[in-house]
């Protein structure tokens, strides 16, 4: 008989490594070949078998290691980690507030979700500060200010943009230890500057079309008296 | 002093706890010392408490328990949303769920706005002071 040529997935659900759903009367009833048989008169319908080209199979050694206890099967492990989950509130042109870090309390504009899950945003940088950068979810509050960024390009930004350059590690000897140490100013590569001020380029007009929003985007958020954060609407 | 607003049937009264907080009602019969029939509108005629109604000035011309069209041809003829809502009291109220809808964007417009306003007072305020102080 030809075996199938794709791995079928078992009808038989498994709850837990073991045990199945089904019973393996339930099982042999679930797979339906008892339909099959009776269609076709109580056996089950087979081609003639084809020639097969006689192979001449290497003659298999018998291995030389038997393992003397059974060997643990691994648990089957297929879980593969999704991006976490957009907030419904949260679309691409958003307004945002920060709620934490250095740029506490700034209004910043969405761009897109990463594929990490952390949310990318900018300032823009000329109106707030904030340059382009990632954030995560939880310290950001959506408020229901959106601008039409549909035409902005961000494709080419994702989480190897933002990570660390790996510094190569200088062995320090004593005498280094003790001079005045000369580390390298981090400066921002030009290119980032660039990516910085084209994408900011194309937020600007569309802000500035917005009367006040500008102003809004620079000031920060604060909470005042008598603001109760679970009353107030975003 | 004399009480200015009676519970009688026709006075308009609004719900001031539980599920319709806020909802305009009028009285059409009283049950006993502490309960009234209500009907309004859109609700089915039911009893509620006076400690649970908060009465208005608005009164209108009803006979007791009123079948639900003439009810709403009573409201209509007395213009009783209108009075409302030109009262100082349904102005405030108004006022109020505006305030509470204010989006944070909204809100920093307001605050723009209140210093500009505050800017032009205080300008023509000073105008005058130094009016009349020369």
């Amino acid at each position: 008989m030809a075996a199938p040529k794709t791995a079928r997935a078992s009808r038989n659900k498994e709850l837990i490594k073991g045990v199945g759903r089904l019973s393996r009367s339930k099982v042999y009833h679930n797979r339906g070949l008892w339909a099959i048989k009776a269609k076709h008169g109580g056996a089950f319908p087979t081609h003639k078998p084809s020639e097969k080209p006689t192979e001449a199979k290497a003659a298999e050694k018998p291995p030389k290691y038997y393992p003397a206890d059974d060997e643990p099967r691994p648990i089957s492990r297929n879980h593969k980690p999704k991006p976490t989950k957009l907030r419904a509130s949260i679309t691409p042109g958003t307004v945002l507030i920060l709620l934490a870090g250095r740029f506490m309390g700034k209004r910043v504009v969405f761009l897109k979700q990463l594929p990490s899950g952390l949310l990318l945003v900018t300032g823009p940088f000329k109106v707030n500060g904030v340059p382009l950068r990632r954030v995560n979810q939880a310290y950001v509050i959506a408020t229901s200010t959106k601008i039409d960024i549909s035409d902005v390009n961000v494709e080419k930004f994702d989480d190897k943009y933002f990570t660390k350059e790996a510094q190569e590690k200088k062995k320090k000897t004593e005498g280094q230890f003790f001079e005045a140490s000369k580390e390298e100013s981090k400066v921002l590569p030009q290119g980032k500057k660039d990516n910085q001020k084209t994408v900011d380029s194309q937020l600007i007009p569309k802000i500035e079309a917005v009367p006040e929003l500008k102003a809004y985007l620079a000031a920060r958020f604060s909470l005042r008296s008598g603001m109760k954060p679970h009353e107030l609407v975003f | 002093m004399p009480f200015k607003r009676y519970v009688e049937i026709g006075r308009v009264a609004m719900m001031n706890y539980g599920k319709e907080y806020g909802k305009l009602v009028v009285i059409v019969d009283v049950i006993d010392q502490n309960r009234a029939l209500i009907d309004a509108p859109d609700m089915v005629r039911g009893q509620m408490n006076f400690k649970r109604l908060h009465l208005t000035d608005i009164k209108i011309d009803i006979p007791r328990i009123p079948k639900k069209k003439s009810l709403i041809a009573a409201m209509e003829a007395a213009d009783v949303k209108n009075k409302w809502e030109r009262s100082s009291w349904g102005r405030k109220l108004i006022v109020q769920k505006r305030r509470a809808a204010l989006n944070d964007f909204d809100r920093f417009k307001v605050m723009l706005a209140k210093i500009k306003r505050a800017g032009l007072i205080r300008r023509e305020l000073s105008k005058l002071q130094k009016e009349t102080g020369a």
